[in-house]
């Protein structure tokens, strides 16, 4: 018990940058999920054969990269990608450089995740849409994504706990974060405690994360 | 007015061609309720779909109060959409919505400005009875109150012609009734035109003036129900089975 205090004490500038650096990374990472992510879900769906826009040569190339983008171990996009993230970010190292490759694990992801809930609307309802004479545009926002919400938030939820635990794999291009701390400290010098604290602090954010992504959904649930 | 001529609608389905439509001519006159009978997978929904496009034709030529429809693009097609109404066997709400917005939706893609389609909607919900329950959302209501919000919508936007999908069958009998009677005031009141999917012969009689029979892609028979003389037996089994099922009736298809 005093141990993990001392530890606490001892460690606890390090303790909140990691913390930062963690919000930071997967903050950046579901930012992408949600800009990027989104509309590459939209377009899997509609541009799909039977879908709402089909677009067969366009929905190959874009289910192309997504699989070859979710193909890849976590590990060696960070690798390949570091000449891009020094590009993008003018480093290859730290949270920033990681977060340009979580970014590209997490957008093929979610995309994925969007395009199930919105092949999870009802079919007949597209059909209503239609029927009413809406535009592409209404049909997507007012119609699909607006019923899909709950279910886009859902998934939302998963991801962003997911890519919590995720982001310590990108200690390896010492991108610092909670998880890159309990690797270095906790697993490496046998400092436990302090292993012990980053793995409360990254549960607390998990479960904060879960319970707010469940509580907007439920509240935007109306079925 | 619809005119539908020699229209057809081919699905490939796994490199086979089947006929959901074989070429067929129909004149359903303003103010007319109109039926299309027939089993499922008679083709009487695609006959539907076919007259505001949401099926695409496969050839043949579909004209509404004189406006041909084959060959509309875009905004075009839109537009006339908006002219005629639907509604559908699941009723197709929008869960996230009220009923009065889900009524507003109609007009929101006619590009109505706010005040002016709150107004509307209101008008509408009034017309079919559920000025009381505006602001639920469609999990709160019952499958008939569904329905009625599913009219609402279609009649939101003032069009001549109301299609309905098989719009009673998910409804229990006194349900389905009470949306019948809707239908027949909107018929009579406003001189809508009306088109009807069903299989089941009571709609057609208590709604219809005329009737087509669907088997398989093809119209077999065109009734006047002013006096119903089926000539195909599918056409006849309808009608007797409107007298009740009993051991001496005959199952068209076992005859084929």
């Amino acid at each position: 018990m005093t141990e993990l205090f001392n530890a606490l004490v001892e460690f606890g500038p390090d303790l909140w940058k990691a913390t930062l650096d963690t919000l930071l990374m997967v903050g950046v990472t579901m930012v992408s999920a949600l800009v990027i992510g989104t509309p590459l879900g939209v377009l899997l769906f509609t541009s799909s054969a039977g879908g709402l826009y089909p677009k067969p040569i366009l929905n190959l190339i874009a289910g192309y990269v997504v699989n070859v983008l979710r193909s890849f171990p976590f590990i060696i996009l960070l690798v390949i990608l570091i000449p891009f993230s020094r590009f993008v970010v003018g480093t290859s190292i730290g949270p920033k450089a990681a977060a340009v490759a979580l970014s590209f694990a997490v957008i093929p992801f979610f995309a994925r995740l969007v395009e199930q809930n919105l092949r999870d609307v009802p079919r007949g309802i597209i059909d209503m849409a239609q029927a009413c004479g809406a535009s592409r545009s209404t049909t997507v926002f007012k119609v699909l994504l607006a019923e899909a919400l709950p279910a886009i938030i859902g998934s939302f939820t998963v991801t962003a706990t997911g890519f919590i635990a995720y982001s310590a794999v990108a200690g390896a291009v010492g991108a610092g974060g909670l998880g890159d701390l309990a690797i270095r400290y906790g697993y490496y010098r046998f400092e436990t405690s302090i292993m012990v604290w980053c793995v409360v602090i990254m549960f607390v954010l998990v479960q904060l994360t879960q319970i707010a992504g469940a509580w907007v959904a439920q509240r935007l649930d109306k079925r | 007015m619809i005119e539908l001529h020699q229209v057809s609608k081919r699905f490939q389905v796994a490199g086979r061609s089947i006929d959901a439509l074989q070429p067929t001519d129909l004149t359903i006159a303003p103010g007319e309720v109109f039926g299309l009978l027939g089993f499922s997978g008679a083709g009487k929904s695609t006959l539907l779909r076919l007259i505001n496009r949401l099926e695409e034709p496969s050839g043949g030529s579909i004209k509404v109060d004189g406006q041909e429809l084959v060959g509309l693009a875009g905004g075009a097609l839109r537009q006339a959409r908006q002219h005629i109404g639907m509604i559908f066997q699941q009723f197709n709400l929008l869960s996230h919505r009220t009923a009065l917005h889900n009524v507003e939706f109609a007009l929101e893609v006619a590009g109505m400005p706010t005040a002016q389609r709150r107004a509307k909607a209101r008008e509408a919900m009034a017309a079919v009875g559920l000025s009381d329950r505006e602001q639920s959302y469609p999990a709160q209501l019952s499958g008939g109150q569904r329905q009625r919000v599913a009219i609402a919508r279609a009649l939101a936007t003032s069009p001549n012609i109301l299609l309905c999908d098989e719009a009673t069958s998910a409804l229990d009998p006194h349900t389905a009734l009470s949306i019948l009677r809707l239908l027949q005031q909107l018929n009579r009141e406003r001189g809508m035109t009306i088109v009807i999917v069903t299989h089941d012969i009571k709609v057609a009689n208590y709604l219809c003036q005329h009737c087509v029979v669907l088997e398989q892609g093809r119209v077999v028979d065109r009734i006047d129900m002013a006096d119903p003389k089926p000539q195909s037996l599918l056409g006849k089994f309808f009608f007797e089975t409107a007298k009740g099922w009993t051991d001496q009736t005959v199952l068209p298809q076992e005859e084929t």
